[in-house]
């Protein structure tokens, strides 16, 4: 058992024990607290990757936002009278069934790709990774237009978000 | 060295969590929770697919990033109606919420 | 290289773990444990003594003295304050959310220690040298949001939610411009890396304050409202909204907050320093390189102080004022610089060194001098004030007509 993998053990075992912990909780915001853990813990797997720029964008953008946005939205949405209610609904058990359904094929039929088991065969250069990437997504030849599509995406999302939280006004039926 | 395998059943199961996450719970936003995993594991195979298999090449961190792109923007609008919803009706459980026009 | 006393202490114990029988991979593991101690007890220590200096010269500039009991010149004193607060009941209010509230000033504290890995003392006394430093400095800084949120919740207090929503609004809004100008030295280096970018500025290079004196400013001014330091310190504003999202907060836990805030102003003095003034290069840098660590040390200080004296000097910022700040002024200027000193970089590629540092300089303070005109052009447009004048002398400034929506207090 070599340091490294013993490095992914630990890592995974975070990550899986976090995301258990996060669709189990009543409380919203343990929830979202463990979901925090499992981005982290899904950061170390970026690093161990050696894709260290997904691993610092994945703190930056998940973490510092989306967990944030997902964390002051439970809070202006809770009731506020104790919520210690049952957080699951009626149909818990085809949904475990329908997950572990889904796991098993999964692992299953990727047991019969020849390449499942594969191993490490070249090094990359991280400073020459990330001077690709970014050229390649200004190149017209290269990935320009995902990278526009993207922004556009985005600019929507903020434009959409505004609009749709925003207090309403007067015309608000009691 | 760790086998391709091993990152491939670890996002497999994420993916699995995140899928029960998103079809046992009651809440909305728990809901979110579950497809904000199933993402993540996403982001996990598309990495070790692009170190293991061509890491010369640029298109997995491409696609990489735009599951990034996604998934905000996905979370952003998501939050932005629940928030709406919660502010006409109180109620944020997804039991709940079932009449299509009130 | 010169005399490395680091190098010389790593390799002794080195050879003392193997000779105990250690494999190599153990002994690196526990070498890089001693290092990652020794760097977070120093800056442990290093906060003991930013306190001291914040007294100090908040007295001075207040025309007191400061302490000077304990100790000669109130060199003691810190520790004395120390004291006070380890010694204080260590409460937890009713219906506070145990972990949360445990946790929250520890990992306000942890990220900040995360980011001093990446930072180089010297040229070879650095922690680990990321290919991403910058980005990850910027990581680490967002992931510090996160406490201030678990504080003001956990403290089961309408107030401290309060505080920490707005000081979540203020923290989110000011990383934008502050990423987007930690971006220019980034470009000006062609590298993410922390130590590529003070070497870039090193052998022929010139310091990047010199190309992009526009973008240090922006940085600065984000740095401190990253911080909650004045003239932004909303986050606890005193005498308005009672200590904001640390208002339950007692003993060693509101000493980690304190620790955690005077640590990140300083994280942030050094960053300026390396990323702007050349951190640890400086004249006979490459050959004595204790006289490296000597300039990093100086430079960072001055930055530090600076801090403080904008501390002292400025009047607190309104909250509407600070997001109208960001948003309409900041990031549309870091948004404009980003976007021309690449253009300005391509245009002069092909002509000598000083010709494109004096461009990009050019481009700088006509930028900077566009967008500081339009803001005073609004402002006074904004704010019609009319001078009182005694005999010709103007004594005083007034408002002319208090509009409402200037008027209304925090």
């Amino acid at each position: 058992m070599e340091p490294i993998q013993v490095v992914f053990l630990i890592g995974a075992a975070l990550v899986l024990f976090s995301a258990v912990m996060v669709v189990t909780r009543s409380n919203l915001i343990h929830a979202a607290l463990y979901l925090i853990l499992t981005l982290f813990g899904v950061a170390m797997i970026f690093v161990l990757l050696e894709a260290f720029y997904w691993a610092v964008i994945q703190v930056v953008v998940y973490i510092g936002a989306i967990a944030i946005m997902i964390i002051m939205a439970i809070m202006v949405t809770r009731d506020v009278t104790g919520e210690e209610h049952e957080p699951f609904n009626k149909n818990v058990i085809w949904a475990g069934l329908l997950g572990l359904l889904v796991v098993v094929t999964l692992v299953w039929s990727l047991t019969f790709w020849p390449q499942f088991g594969a191993e490490i065969q070249q090094s990359v250069d991280s400073q020459n990774v990330i001077a690709d990437l970014g050229s390649q997504f200004f190149s017209g030849q290269g990935y320009l237009i995902p990278s526009i599509v993207a922004s556009i995406l985005l600019l929507a999302a903020l434009i959409a978000a505004i609009k749709i939280a925003f207090p309403i006004k007067q015309e608000e039926e009691d | 060295m760790i086998p391709l395998s091993w990152y491939l059943i670890l996002a497999a199961l994420l993916f699995g969590i995140g899928l029960f996450g998103v079809l046992a719970r009651k809440n909305v936003i728990a809901i979110l929770l579950g497809i904000e995993l199933m993402l993540n594991a996403v982001n996990i195979n598309l990495l070790a697919f692009w170190r293991y298999l061509a890491p010369e090449e640029v298109v997995g961190q491409v696609f990489t990033a735009m599951v990034f792109v996604v998934a905000a923007a996905e979370v952003a609008v998501g939050l932005a109606l629940v928030i709406s919803v919660w502010r006409r009706r109180n109620k944020s459980s997804a039991d709940e919420l079932d009449m299509l026009k009130w | 290289m010169g005399f490395d006393p680091v190098q010389i202490v790593a390799e002794w114990l080195r050879n003392l773990l193997l000779g105990w029988g250690a494999s190599d991979l153990l002994t690196e593991v526990i070498l890089k444990f001693i290092g990652a101690f020794l760097v977070a007890a120093v800056i442990m220590l290093v906060f003991i003594l930013l306190t001291w200096v914040e007294r100090k010269g908040a007295a001075r500039f207040q025309d007191r003295i400061g302490p000077n009991r304990v100790g000669p010149f109130g060199l003691i004193q810190p520790i004395a304050d120390a004291l006070k607060m380890l010694t204080k009941e260590d409460t937890r209010p009713e219906g506070a959310d145990a972990v949360s509230y445990e946790l929250a000033p520890i990992l306000a504290v942890f990220s900040v220690l995360m980011a001093w890995a990446v930072i180089p003392f010297t040229e070879t006394w650095i922690g680990a040298d990321l290919s991403v430093g910058v980005m990850y400095i910027a990581a680490v800084g967002s992931f510090g949001v996160i406490s201030v949120m678990m504080a003001g919740w956990s403290s089961n207090n309408k107030y401290s939610l309060i505080g920490a929503f707005r000081g979540v609004a203020q923290l989110i809004s000011y990383e934008v411009p502050l990423f987007l100008s930690l971006l220019v030295p980034v470009f000006l280096a062609r590298s993410m890396g922390v130590n590529s970018i003070v070497e870039a500025q090193g052998q022929g290079g010139v310091w990047f304050i010199v190309m992009a004196p526009l973008a240090a400013i922006i940085y600065f001014v984000s740095a401190l409202a990253e911080v909650g330091r004045a003239p932004f310190d909303l986050l606890e504003a005193e005498s308005e909204i009672v200590a904001g999202y640390h208002v339950e907060y007692s003993g060693i836990k509101f000493g980690l907050f304190q620790a955690a805030e005077f640590l990140h102003s300083f994280t942030f003095a050094a960053l300026m320093s390396i990323l702007f003034f050349g951190g640890w290069h400086g004249p006979w840098a490459d050959q004595y390189m204790l006289l490296g660590l000597v300039y990093f040390l100086i430079k960072t200080s001055i930055f530090y102080l600076v801090i403080i004296w904008s501390r002292l000097t400025f009047p607190r910022v309104r909250i509407d004022q600070l997001m109208n700040l960001n948003w309409k002024f900041m990031v549309p200027l870091s948004l404009i610089l980003l976007m021309g000193m690449p253009l300005i970089d391509y245009a002069t590629r092909l002509t000598d060194n000083w010709v494109r540092v004096a461009a990009q300089l050019a481009f700088n303070l006509v930028l900077a001098a566009i967008a500081f005109g339009m803001a005073a052009r609004a402002d006074r447009r904004q704010n019609k004030r009319e001078r009182v004048t005694f005999e010709g002398r103007p004594v005083a400034v007034m408002p002319k007509a208090p509009a409402a929506e200037e008027e209304t207090a925090a």
